[in-house]
């Protein structure tokens, strides 16, 4: 057959043979060297990605696990007012002591103030202590009635909107239920939502990331905060 | 007494031909002891061949006009190995505990460890002083032009290298685990989420989580003694070589000199 095979075709052939290939074998596409050195290749790529890909998904299988909603009791209904706020301590981070607790303000709903259309699932306004910036922890000023944030200056008002400073939405929210705990109606916080500058509910978003217009879709909210 | 024939013994039992600096045998103690380092260094260099290496890294030629700015660059290494050696010791008590070991232990190497000071003040500030050296040798190459080719390549290695003396930074900065480390990682990972679409998993990856917490530490950790030191000497070493091949530049001002034959003659 090669013998046969012209000058013209010998480029072209798909056979070893047809190309004088050393080694080469009749019906053969492949010689056997390059097929050993392509079989080398795969298995040290094989050997390779074994540890690899392993060892990529645990350093980014955090993204993807989803949070778990809990219920954490703050204190009884009659704690809280409803036209300031009362400081209670939260655990966000279970495990690791006080780096993992969190700062919440939590004050009754008040009709008067509280105009904008809520539900029964926030019968108490709770609302986090997370600048709405980068995260600093934010501090109620009673006498001012503003929220104000040590780091670089962010202020909100008694609802958490912005009315000064760097922050680019109002200060998140807790979702809060009453319940019966031994006879005694108690208040419980629970999962964290966003605001935007109407005071509309969102999924969670982290500081720094607008809600408001194109925002929402720039900073999608992800699995390891969304319930 | 004259000396004796030798025996005839068979040739792969008799003793060696003498080696070139042993002067067939007759060294007194004193020349042999002398003579151990030279002994020693040539036994590794049959072996490795590595006097060449070690003369081409060493001996190069320098241009006219070389100034203490290019000591910039040793400088910096000398920096991180400052930091590299620290860093290995007080790994050696430091626990990445956030439920409060972390801290406790910072607290222990500084207050109770003996030169427990010392050595974390040397590796706190040492990072500073590599920050801004790193900076002040960038701003050497780049004012003397020396990223021009063929040194394009070696700038690029330098700029991974700033990010990754930025990276340690960043890292280390949590590690202490007061307040200060805790909200400036806050800061620093929210900063990290304000980019587009992939901010927010961004900072999930680096917090290893939607929260700071007992993961984080311990990743940080982990980048900041294992992943990161091991690329910058991977990298410095890349750099180094790129230096020792393609030489150094002379200083803008330098005149460049003609060769004694392409000069004008004076008439």
């Amino acid at each position: 057959m090669g013998s046969l095979a012209s000058k013209h075709d010998k480029q072209a052939s798909k056979y070893t043979l047809d190309r004088h290939m050393p080694g080469a074998f009749e019906g053969e596409t492949v010689t056997r060297r390059r097929f050993m050195t392509g079989s080398a290749h795969a298995a040290g790529v094989v050997a390779a990605m074994s540890f690899t890909l392993p060892a990529l998904g645990f350093a980014i299988g955090p993204i993807f696990k989803t949070k778990p909603h809990t219920w954490e009791t703050v204190g009884p209904t009659d704690m809280f007012p409803d036209n300031n706020y009362i400081p209670t301590v939260i655990t966000l981070t279970p495990g690791i002591g006080e780096a993992g607790k969190g700062l919440v303000y939590v004050r009754q709903k008040n009709p008067a103030i509280d105009t904008d259309p809520y539900d029964k699932n926030t019968p108490y306004i709770a609302i986090t202590s997370r600048c709405a910036h980068l995260g600093c922890p934010v501090r109620w000023v009673p006498a001012a009635e503003r929220f104000i944030c040590p780091c670089h200056g962010g202020v909100y008002d008694l609802l958490g909107r912005r009315v000064g400073g760097p922050p680019p939405r109002p200060l998140d929210r807790f979702y809060t239920r009453v319940v019966d705990v031994d006879g005694t109606a108690m208040v419980q916080i629970g999962s964290r939502f966003s605001v935007n500058s109407e005071l509309q509910r969102f999924s969670p978003r982290d500081p720094g990331e607008p809600i408001d217009g194109l925002g929402q879709f720039a900073y999608p909210s992800r699995p390891s905060i969304r319930r | 007494m004259p000396k004796l024939p030798a025996p005839p013994i068979p040739a792969p039992l008799k003793a060696p031909p003498p080696r070139p600096e042993e002067s067939n045998g007759a060294t007194s103690p004193v020349e042999h002891a002398a003579g151990a380092g030279t002994a020693v260094v040539d036994w590794v260099d049959e072996r490795t061949s590595l006097s060449g290496a070690a003369r081409w890294m060493m001996f190069r030629k320098v241009p006219k006009g070389t100034n203490w700015f290019y000591t910039l660059g040793s400088a910096t290494m000398f920096a991180f190995l400052n930091q590299a050696v620290t860093g290995v010791f007080l790994a050696m008590f430091y626990r990445p505990d956030p439920s409060g070991g972390a801290y406790e232990s910072v607290r222990h190497i500084t207050n109770e460890v003996f030169l427990g000071q010392f050595v974390r003040g040397m590796h706190k500030w040492g990072s500073t002083v590599m920050v801004v050296l790193v900076f002040l040798h960038m701003g050497r190459t780049f004012f003397f032009g020396a990223y021009k080719y063929p040194r394009e390549l070696n700038w690029v290695i330098g700029v991974a290298l700033l990010i990754l003396t930025m990276v340690m930074s960043f890292t280390g900065y949590l590690l202490p685990f007061d307040q200060r480390a805790f909200w400036a990682t806050t800061v620093g990972v929210n900063i990290n989420g304000t980019g587009p679409l992939i901010g927010p998993y961004l900072s999930d990856f680096l917090r290893g989580g939607a929260e700071i917490g007992s993961v984080t530490l311990s990743r940080f950790y982990a980048i900041h003694m294992l992943l990161v030191p091991g690329l910058i000497a991977a990298l410095l070493g890349a750099h180094l070589y790129l230096v020792a091949k393609l030489g150094t530049t002379a200083p803008p001002w330098q005149k460049v000199e003609k060769a004694p034959e392409l000069r004008e003659t004076q008439a």
